[in-house]
């Protein structure tokens, strides 16, 4: 297992969950990082546009990498102009794209998410755009020279679970990018599912934000990842469809 | 159905505009068609305000029983007919049902945070003649619209307080409030706040696009009662009494360009289940039109006014209000919902652990009297308030007292793209 790291823009890590930092009190996020073993964490930018008082980005640990998000984007240009000013901001050159034309779902444009991918990528950013579980747009977005894709599991905050389980399937079998499941998770079980699918990472926020005890739901998640990354290194036992297996081979009359 | 008395005439009115007073308020047919636009302002096509007002008038709520509101508690989906169930009379014994519902709603869509930001009122002249409010062209306040200069030391008093969110308001007059005063406003008001909103008269979209590029992103407008016959006879004079234009702000602000639009009914001039209905359908409306804007609801009540301190919401109290609310949260989870100081300490404190989601403090409705209130610096040229508050907190103690119940207070989470 030591040596089995994930890799983002070149960078090595060693947990493969990655935690939101959004709609809970900020000097929850130090112990939320801390036991969920976390080394990315996302931010949205436009919560680093404020005083100092309250600044998030002060609460978040030194030694962990920053992912801040374009969130509040409705097209491409706006998560460009998002981007950019995270990057002047001190917030380092990771970025989740993230491009909502819809106030009520919340759920992401790929078409724009492709056009930002390609020219943040160009830009030396190192991309990890938040998508709709479609094949080909996450061929276009591997094209465009993203980091990783991030399909969602369920709409954003919803709690539901791998609603897009076959999909998100596809990308893991078809797309040589890690996959990073965002979005909908709402228990450690959910994500465990997705790990032992061969997905490289799990995203989550509200989950923990809304559970009794932050920390510990975080603790969960990580024990989750773990176990379902393990599961998925050692190959799942084979599941039979009815019963036992036949005795006799239904190729057994097969001569020379 | 008990109703406010609001006439009230003040001994500084000349016999000829006492007169005038008078026959607008007894005689109906000296007061001009409300359904029908004023030259100059802009109509576009929509189909918005058909579907709001036919759902309006078929809504029964008496037909509703505690079964359908069971029903829709049970559902983790909220379809129109589940809403008209949660604002009918039915559900008042459930009310702590919707609040558990609403809180857990709310908190998958905004976690714990709270919003705080303050209302700035730079003048209060107004044209028109609204029987319940205190601005009303016929009240003997002192007006007052504040110059540039004013207005940048109002800001700069607001923002030292560590407020980074602001509303504009100005009292309905074009002639006084000219879109260029608002226009220059804006542009000063982005130099000290990350976030700037406007509660102005309605305007054309172009006027609307203006505004916007001075640096204005939020457009609220209030349309009071949505139940247009209701309307006529509260709002006599000026060109507020255009009813379905007003209708329409929302709406043309969203074409001007603005990023998200607010809505509100004032509780307690009519029908507040209907009304409640009605402003919550016309968000429903507009995001399938406009699916890429924000939308906001205040719920404010009838307040008392200089001259008139008998105004009140009838019969809206708190638990109606907390239904209404409730109501509003399990219908459109996503939406931003505003009390605002009208209301007393403990139901802000109550209701923002349920489903409000932003709260205004250090508030002042009167005009160029925020250095008097924040710094005790003694000003005499002030102009009045447009109503009375009831929760008079400032900015710090409104931040320690929702950090105190466990909750996030957040500034602004808002970039100008």
């Amino acid at each position: 297992m030591k040596n089995d790291k994930l890799i983002l823009g070149g960078k090595a890590f060693d947990s493969r969950f990655i935690l939101g930092s959004g709609k809970y009190s900020l000097d929850l996020i130090k112990a939320a990082v801390e036991n969920a073993g976390a080394e990315i964490i996302t931010l949205a930018v436009r919560r680093t546009n404020t005083r100092e008082s309250e600044n998030i980005i002060d609460y978040i640990p030194d030694n962990v990498t920053l992912l801040p998000n374009t969130s509040g984007a409705r097209d491409a240009k706006e998560a460009v102009r998002i981007a950019r000013m995270s990057r002047e901001l001190g917030c380092g050159n990771f970025v989740k794209i993230e491009i909502m034309k819809d106030s009520k779902y919340l759920l992401p444009d790929n078409a724009e998410t492709v056009k930002a991918t390609e020219i943040l990528a160009n830009e030396g950013f190192v991309v990890l755009p938040y998508m709709f579980p479609d094949l080909y747009a996450a061929r276009d977005l591997q094209n465009a020279g993203a980091a990783a894709v991030m399909p969602l599991a369920s709409p954003i905050g919803s709690n539901r679970g791998l609603s897009s389980k076959d999909f998100i399937q596809i990308l893991v079998d078809e797309i040589d990018l890690p996959i990073i499941v965002d979005a909908g998770i709402g228990a450690p079980s959910q994500a465990a599912a997705a790990m032992e699918m061969g997905c490289a990472a799990v995203m989550c926020n509200t989950a923990i934000a809304t559970a009794g005890n932050i920390p510990l739901m975080a603790s969960a998640f990580k024990k989750a990842i773990e176990a379902g990354r393990e599961a998925y290194l050692s190959g799942l036992g084979r599941v039979l469809e009815r019963g036992a297996a036949a005795s006799d081979p239904l190729t057994g009359f097969l001569r020379d | 159905m008990k109703e406010n008395i609001y006439f009230v005439d003040s001994d500084k009115l000349s016999n000829k505009a006492l007169e005038k007073k008078h026959r607008l308020e007894q005689d109906p047919s000296s007061r001009r068609n409300h359904m029908e636009y004023m030259p100059g302002m802009e109509r576009i096509s929509s189909d918005v305000m058909d579907k709001v007002i036919s759902q309006v008038n078929s809504y029964d709520y008496s037909q509703y029983t505690e079964l359908d509101v069971k029903r829709a508690l049970a559902s983790d989906r909220c379809s129109i007919d589940d809403f008209k169930a949660y604002l009918s009379p039915a559900a008042k014994p459930l009310l702590e049902e919707m609040a558990q519902k609403a809180k857990l709603e709310t908190s998958k869509h905004f976690g714990n945070t709270v919003y705080i930001f303050t209302p700035l009122y730079i003048a209060n002249y107004c044209e028109n003649y609204c029987v319940y409010c205190g601005f009303n062209c016929y009240n003997d306040i002192s007006r007052k619209k504040l110059t540039a200069k004013e207005i940048e030391n109002e800001m700069k008093v607001i923002a030292e307080s560590g407020i980074e969110e602001i509303l504009i308001l100005t009292g309905e007059s074009k002639t006084m409030s000219s879109v260029e005063y608002i226009g220059e406003a804006c542009k000063l008001a982005r130099k000290y706040f990350r976030n700037v909103g406007l509660e102005v008269y309605p305007m054309n979209s172009k006027e609307y696009k203006y505004l916007h590029e001075c640096g204005a992103d939020y457009i609220t407008v209030f349309q009071e009662t949505y139940d247009s016959e209701k309307y006529e006879t509260l709002h006599l004079f000026g060109h507020k009494r255009v009813w379905p234009y007003r209708f329409e702000a929302q709406e043309r602000a969203l074409i001007g360009g603005m990023r998200g639009v607010g809505f509100s009914a004032l509780l307690g001039l009519a029908d507040f289940r209907k009304d409640a209905l009605a402003t919550a359908l016309h968000v429903y409306y507009l995001q399938r039109k406009y699916p890429h804007a924000e939308f906001s609801l205040s719920c404010p009540r009838l307040r008392p006014i200089i001259n008139n301190d008998k105004i009140n919401p009838l019969d809206v109290h708190e638990a109606e209000l907390c239904q209404i609310i409730c109501a509003y949260r399990l219908f459109l989870p996503y939406v931003g919902i505003t009390v605002s100081s009208r209301e007393s300490k403990s139901f802000r404190d109550g209701i923002v652990k349920i489903a409000a989601t932003k709260v205004s403090a250090g508030v002042s409705t009167g005009i160029g009297d925020h250095e008097e209130k924040y710094n005790g610096k003694d000003i005499n040229d002030t102009g009045d308030e447009q109503f009375e508050i009831a929760d008079n907190r400032s900015f710090n103690q409104m931040y320690q007292d929702i950090s105190d119940e466990g909750l996030q207070p957040v500034l602004n989470d808002y970039v100008y793209v």
